[in-house]
């Protein structure tokens, strides 16, 4: 089994700071983390990888400080790791941060399954995994909660909906993306450690990509942040008058002008 | 204080750490309240290769000594102090193995330790043999096919849970102590059997049991080194082991001082925090002053045994001792901070301070410790005209 864990590096903490030039996250002089959820994918990766032998690639595209949270999945497991760094990426949103992406799975075929965390914490969107595979043109399963069985070519899967669980099945290859249920992602080991301290990380940028500079970074995103705003906190209280009687019409009636009722 | 810890050994004290606070942290009380042993837990320690660091290379270990070691267990211990010893105790039992072992029998039993699939332990305590541990009773009698081991160990920890135990029993009971021997028993040997497991103050996710043998016969090929040396061979591992013990207290104690400053700061009385009354910050400076004392001596003493020094039981007694009673008064000072909230079984401290005690006690009483220190000093003095 060929596995490619996609991850980003997120502010680790709830300070999350808005460039009001650009309106994208401001990155610099902040701790980073993986992802929480891509912590799950890789640790699911790895584990796939331990029941079905093969290799687990990590990829992520961001600053040239990225690679310290590849070391960090190899730490955790991963075998090898690709950075996806370049000028010309910045400011993607998450379609064109898909295509590099995808256009790295490309790269490294061939691959037999693409494991993303189901949202990361600071965008928020759980759009880039879905995105992948419509440009993969492969199949997608979202909210994997288990891993069924992989069997020649196909993979089963449960995943979490509303009102329980669905069972899915699906050929390889295929994206999915997996939610906190999946696994109690390990520790890192200290050979893993050493491992990921001497591992050599390739640097692939937009030409080695093979990837068409109008649909990498801002030039390559569809979508523009206008406005980041925290939303105006109102409450308003008011006291009814009258009997019990009186007031109860008077609230329902409010209600249902409200349209709440 | 900066101790120059190589980069390794700060890798290796940061994923303790990491593990210790993500891992126990949120079920320590749970363990000490069921007072079970904390074999999820053991799983991660094995997991994120802890205890390949004691063994060497070879035989699958990291090769790390004694430092190493104890860096670990002063992490666990800083969060739990039943859990540290579970760990340590796997070291102990194969010490003596590690030491006087052959190839083969390294070979054999090692790599099983370091993966972490199988814990180790280390029996010489007897009812008779406590302090005076010479005055062992179970027999190791040559037979053909190896050695029939018969009698009773007492307060063995890990006791149950371990496959390995290593244990001092006389293969010539006429000789007293010159007749003991160090034999690999693996657990599961017909005739081996575990007896009570042991409800105790504190460090309570640990397990304490008695070992019972009845015509446990073990192979000839189990023996450890020359028959007849178990004896100094057990006196031996624990003047080794000891710094190990001190670093359980050490963490101990810094993990009580931590959540007393943590209390201090928050706890308002007299429209104050109470870290701000002079009576407090003079027990709290204290408690750090004892903390970081013993930290520099168990680390001191380590090192030493980490250089290949012949003779270390004055230094890592004195580790012991001192790191243990700094510990006991560190934990019983941090309760008082804490109040009547510190002496609640919801708040960690009480925990601390039961855990504690146990530090005075084995692997050599403290008394007994002293008592070790001032004979050298007489037989120093004595060499001196």
């Amino acid at each position: 089994m060929n596995i490619i864990v996609c991850l980003k590096q997120v502010p680790g903490t709830t300070e999350v700071k808005i460039d009001p030039q650009t309106n994208t996250l401001v990155r610099q002089g902040i701790k980073n983390i993986i992802n929480p959820f891509d912590a799950y994918a890789i640790e699911e990766g790895v584990r796939i990888r331990e029941q079905h032998g093969g290799k687990v690639t990590v990829v992520t595209m961001g600053p040239p400080q990225a690679e310290e949270a590849l070391r960090e999945a190899i730490s955790l497991g991963a075998d090898e790791a690709v950075l996806l760094c370049d000028g010309a990426f910045a400011g993607a949103d998450t379609w064109a941060t898909a295509y590099a992406l995808s256009q790295a799975a490309v790269k490294l075929e061939p691959y037999d399954i693409i494991i993303c965390g189901r949202q990361t914490i600071d965008g928020d969107t759980g759009q880039v995994g879905p995105e992948m595979a419509e440009m993969l043109e492969i199949p997608f399963i979202a909210y994997v909660s288990k891993i069924e069985e992989i069997t020649d070519g196909t993979l089963r899967v449960r995943r979490m909906v509303e009102e329980g669980h669905e069972i899915l099945e699906t050929t390889l290859p295929a994206v999915i993306t997996v939610s906190k249920e999946i696994n109690l992602p390990r520790l890192p080991s200290l050979r893993g450690i050493t491992k990921s301290k001497s591992a050599v990380i390739p640097t692939w940028n937009a030409e080695e990509l093979g990837a068409e500079k109008d649909k990498v970074g801002l030039s390559g995103s569809s979508t523009k942040v206008i406005k980041v705003f925290f939303p105006q906190r109102i409450s308003e209280s008011e006291m009814l008058e009258g009997d019990c009687e009186t007031q109860a019409d008077t609230l329902i009636s409010r209600l249902k002008d409200a349209s709440l009722i | 204080l900066e101790y120059f810890l190589t980069e390794e050994q700060k890798t290796i004290k940061g994923l303790a750490r990491k593990l210790a606070e993500e891992r126990i942290l949120p079920i320590r009380a749970e363990l000490d309240e069921k007072e079970e042993f904390p074999w999820a837990i053991m799983k991660d320690i094995a997991d994120s290769d802890l205890f390949r660091v004691f063994v060497p290379e070879e035989y699958e270990g990291l090769g790390g000594g004694c430092l190493d070691l104890c860096l670990v267990v002063e992490e666990l211990s800083r969060i739990c102090s039943g859990v540290a010893v579970s760990y340590a105790a796997s070291a102990l039992g194969c010490m003596t193995l590690m030491e006087y072992g052959t190839d083969e029998q390294k070979k054999k039993f090692l790599p099983d330790i370091a993966s972490g699939k199988k814990l180790g332990a280390f029996a010489i305590t007897e009812a008779t043999a406590g302090s005076d541990a010479s005055n062992i009773k179970t027999t190791a009698e040559k037979v053909e096919g190896g050695y029939l081991l018969n009698g009773t160990k007492q307060f063995i920890t890990n006791g149950g849970e371990a496959e390995i135990y290593t244990v001092i029993a006389l293969t010539d009971k006429t000789k007293g102590a010159r007749g003991a021997s160090a034999i690999i028993v693996e657990k599961g040997t017909p005739g081996f059997t575990f007896g009570k497991k042991e409800k105790k103050i504190g460090i309570r996710a640990s397990a304490t049991s008695e070992l019972v043998f009845r015509n446990c016969l073990v192979p000839e090929e189990n023996l450890l080194g020359k028959p007849g040396l178990g004896f100094i061979q057990a006196m031996r591992l624990f003047d080794r082991s000891r710094p190990g013990i001190g670093s359980q207290a050490v963490g101990l104690a810094q993990g009580a001082l931590e959540v007393a400053v943590d209390y201090a700061q928050e706890r308002v009385q007299f429209n104050q925090p109470i870290i701000s009354i002079g009576v407090v910050q003079s027990m709290l400076a204290e408690m750090a002053i004892q903390v970081e004392a013993a930290r520099a001596l168990v680390y001191a003493a380590a090192r030493m045994v980490d250089s290949g020094a012949k003779n270390v039981t004055e230094e890592s007694a004195m580790s012991k001792v001192f790191a243990s009673d700094a510990a006991m008064k560190v934990t019983t000072d941090a309760v008082q901070i804490c109040g009547g909230t510190g002496y609640m079984r919801d708040f960690p401290v009480e925990k601390m301070m039961r855990d504690a005690k146990i530090l005075q006690i084995y692997e050599g009483t403290n008394q007994i410790l002293r008592n070790a220190i001032a004979v050298n000093l007489r037989k120093r003095k004595a060499r001196t005209p």
